[in-house]
């Protein structure tokens, strides 16, 4: 079983143009890890030279901010979903 | 900055009297593109809010004509005296809108003296339609969404901005869909719900439902979420506060200012708005310090500038100021960026300073706040204690809503009326006793 990953417009030029991708389960940056190997460039849309989450990158798994959870550490266990969102929203 | 200042900076000395050009502004004014505040990237004016290249923010600049002063004070009385400065058509005060703005700057000596300062004003955002500031930034979302061809209004709000969509929609005859906490407070509820279009209420925090607008304006292309897909114009609607503030001090800024910060685009936007007024010519250059107001319980962006950090790291939640709740806010960083920049900070206030200051307020001035004014009133009491403002610096506070909107706040802490019967020995008594009591 596989984890889903929502992908937002602006990095569907990524996916085909598909908004929902599936992914291999294991810790968010594992997951990001695996998309990049079936989406060339997509993981480093989303982390930073050093390999951290991008400042303007929001991601959920299971509707959870990971920055309050572990961060790239957090587990995506098989079934599980994770949200990419650009940050700068709302207020 | 984003502005085109090269005609405004070589303009005369005195460009407030001088004639504008004769450039024609296109549907959206005199905006030209957006470009991202992280890596400069430019794109078309369009309905995106974030950066193709690296997801930072986009902003609206624009190639500003020469605006005077004259042509300003000739204009309506509303935020529409600013449309030059605004990415909407020449002819949006015309459209079927809540024409909002041109609010009080009150002269609030009383509170002053309390305060043992020189001069202080007040900014109350209560005048708007719907009682805040967001009917503002609504106003120019609204316009943009128009001319961008969107069927629906919609947005992820604390309340406020919940308010100000339904009513600017239900003017503007297109549907609103509006996104909320299950558990916000009953009067911003039925403020919204009475204007007719869609309300959700959704199960989690503010920054939970602002996930959900994300993702949904991903998904149905003819929503214009105000703060999300149209974000850059929504957001300079914010400006208008800072152009009034400027005009009625008589042209000029004030030295200090304390603005609330919940996503913290009104306090970046009015500084862009100071700095818009300055390039133009309409005020006197000169410098000014901006603070940020928070709720000890909601107080990334404070926690941030404490720790001397450039990154703000969210946080749950947990205030009476409701309005203010933002535990991951969109434009904290810079925040951080005009604060010190500008030789201010941001500071923090517990539930309990915050009700003091709503109430202090209202004795002292006539001012009913909502929890965000008590935020802002109550972080400028810490700051003079600290001494980290000027007492005697010219200085303006924002109210940005309604204490009707929020009466729970201070229900608990208002004296409770005890009847007397209807005679005037019942009324000395109770002069007595009141007398007695003091």
């Amino acid at each position: 079983m596989t984890v889903s990953v929502r992908i937002p417009t602006i990095l569907r030029t990524y996916t085909g143009g598909t908004a929902v991708v599936s992914a291999t389960p294991g810790t968010l940056r594992e997951v990001i890890a695996g998309l990049d190997a079936d989406y060339p460039g997509l993981g480093g849309r989303l982390l930073d030279d050093a390999g951290k989450l991008r400042r303007f990158v929001n991601v959920y798994v299971n509707d959870d901010d990971v920055r309050l959870a572990q961060g790239l550490d957090t587990p995506v266990a098989a079934g599980g979903q994770v949200s990419v969102i650009p940050a700068v929203a709302g207020g | 900055m984003t502005v085109n200042t090269a005609s405004a900076m070589t303009a005369p000395s005195n460009a407030h009297s001088a004639t504008s050009t004769t450039r024609q502004p296109t549907r959206f004014g005199y905006a030209t593109h957006l470009s991202c505040r992280e890596c400069g990237a430019t794109s078309e004016l369009g309905s995106t809010h974030a950066c193709s290249e690296c997801f930072g923010p986009l902003e609206v600049a624009y190639d500003l004509p020469l605006i005077t002063r004259r042509t300003v004070e000739a204009g309506p009385l509303s935020m529409w005296r600013y449309a030059s400065l605004l990415p909407v058509p020449a002819d949006v005060a015309s459209t079927p809108n809540l024409d909002p703005g041109w609010t009080r700057l009150i002269k609030a000596d009383q509170l002053a003296h309390a305060l043992g300062m020189r001069e202080l004003w007040i900014k109350d955002e209560r005048g708007n339609p719907t009682h805040s500031f967001k009917d503002r930034v609504v106003g120019v979302a609204l316009a943009a969404a128009i001319e961008l061809g969107f069927k629906v209004l919609a947005c992820p709000s604390t309340g406020n901005l919940a308010n100000a969509v339904g009513a600017a929609a239900a003017r503007a005859g297109i549907r609103s869909v509006v996104l909320i906490p299950a558990d916000l407070e009953p009067q911003k509820i039925t403020g919204t719900a009475i204007y007719g279009g869609t309300l959700v209420a959704v199960k989690g925090s503010y920054d939970d439902v602002n996930k959900l607008a994300s993702e949904l304006a991903d998904e149905r292309e003819d929503w214009a979420f105000v703060n999300v897909n149209v974000r850059p114009y929504y957001a300079e609607g914010s400006k208008t506060i800072g152009f009034e503030v400027a005009e009625q001090l008589g042209w000029r800024l004030p030295e200090q200012i304390v603005v609330p910060v919940a996503s913290g685009a009104q306090l970046v936007k009015i500084d862009k708005a100071f700095r818009e007024l300055t390039s133009l010519g309409l005020v006197e250059s000169a410098q000014y310090r901006v603070y940020g107001a928070q709720a000890t319980g909601c107080s990334p962006v404070a926690a941030a500038f404490r720790a001397g950090h450039d990154v703000v790291q969210p946080v749950r939640p947990a205030t009476i100021a409701r309005s203010l709740a933002i535990g991951n806010p969109a434009d904290g960083p810079y925040v951080l960026d005009v604060t010190r920049r500008t030789g201010g900070c941001v500071a923090d206030v517990s539930d309990d300073e915050i009700v003091d200051a709503i109430r202090l307020l209202a004795a002292s001035e006539g001012v009913w706040a909502e929890t965000a004014g008590g935020v802002t009133l109550a972080v400028l009491r810490k700051l003079l204690a600290e001494e980290k403002i000027d007492r005697d610096a010219p200085t303006v506070i924002i109210n940005s809503g309604d204490g009707l909107k929020t009466p729970d706040a201070v229900v608990d802490t208002s004296a409770a009326v005890e009847p007397i019967a209807p005679n005037l020995e019942a009324f000395a008594a109770l002069e007595l006793a009141s007398r007695k009591a003091s």
